[in-house]
């Protein structure tokens, strides 16, 4: 299975994520944002960090990166996209995932572990996934995802909500909400299920000794999903 | 020509910043402020004379880069008098 990981300047995820797309047998490779092409990929991530400083808004001067232009084509050909934290935010500023991640509720930079529920399993990144409730790490200071109302009717129709945050358990309240999502929500889905992007950082839970294994049962999943 | 643009979130969307600001305002002595949201000012030098073309191309780069319009609103504030 072929990845890469699109680096963008103040990207500092990057590494990570491909020290874990590795270790779970992808082929991965690095892309530098103003490149303009996309090699054949079965999986291209758009890392955590600070892109640009998070000048103007998280994620909005990286939108308008050269590359997005092939990432569209990709995705619009049915090519699978995560993003992760300020990746996610990059996919939110281009539209091409419904919503805007606002500034945590209470306005502090968020830095620990969270519980998440998978909200189903009917797509490629959690199909056959072994735990439903998984522990991952998040870190961010705009996490807080927010659309008004038609626009969440519209996400929950189409059955577009990833993850949520929630306990140990799965329970899924005010309580355990970290950054104030609306509906805990903590990851999305495009309309097709092919672009994913979550605030947690599976990246950081891939090895039980140092931090957790939860994120590897993640890229376990989504590697046995696409062969 | 110079231009100013205002960006504000929406009505309906918190504003936490805003709150802080208000309700330190607030603790300060200041009873009579009600309300506070904070926004983002910008101001851009366009090599542009026609009042009109000029006030299009605020809008467009409103639209496609200042404000998210998903939480944002923008207003282009300065009529464009001055030089």
């Amino acid at each position: 299975m072929k990845s890469s990981v699109i680096i963008f300047p103040g990207s500092n995820c990057d590494r990570d994520m491909d020290v874990a797309l590795k270790k779970f047998g992808f082929k991965n490779q690095m892309i530098w944002h103003n490149d303009v092409d996309l090699p054949k990929n079965d999986l291209v991530v758009l890392p955590g960090g600070f892109s640009y400083g998070d000048y103007l808004r998280c994620g909005s001067i990286a939108a308008k990166s050269k590359i997005i232009h092939s990432l569209i084509n990709y995705i619009n050909s049915g090519g699978l996209v995560l993003g992760i934290c300020n990746g996610f935010q990059i996919l939110i500023e281009t539209g091409l995932l419904p919503g805007a991640l606002l500034r945590n509720k209470y306005l502090e930079f968020i830095c620990k572990n969270v519980f998440v529920k998978i909200k189903d399993q009917k797509n490629n990144y959690f199909k056959d996934i072994k735990k439903d409730i998984l522990k991952l790490h998040i870190a961010h200071n705009e996490g807080n995802f927010f659309c008004t109302q038609d626009e969440i009717k519209l996400i929950e129709d189409n059955d577009q909500i990833a993850l949520y945050y929630s306990n140990d358990k799965g329970e899924i309240n005010e309580k355990f909400n970290p950054n104030g999502s609306l509906k805990n929500i903590a990851g999305i889905f495009n309309k097709e299920k092919n672009v994913l992007g979550m605030m947690p950082h599976p990246e950081r839970m891939i090895d039980k000794y140092l931090s957790g294994s939860d994120g590897s049962i993640f890229f376990e999943t989504l590697l046995n999903n696409l062969k | 020509m110079k231009i100013s643009i205002v960006i504000t979130l929406k009505k309906n969307v918190l504003d936490p910043q805003g709150l802080v600001i208000q309700k330190t305002l607030n603790g300060m002595g200041f009873d009579n402020v009600e309300k506070v949201r904070q926004g983002k000012f910008f101001e851009i030098e366009l090599s542009e004379t026609d009042k009109k073309k000029a006030k299009d191309k605020a809008e467009e780069i409103c639209k496609k880069l200042l404000a998210n319009l998903v939480i944002e609103d923008y207003k282009i504030i300065d009529s464009l008098n001055n030089s």
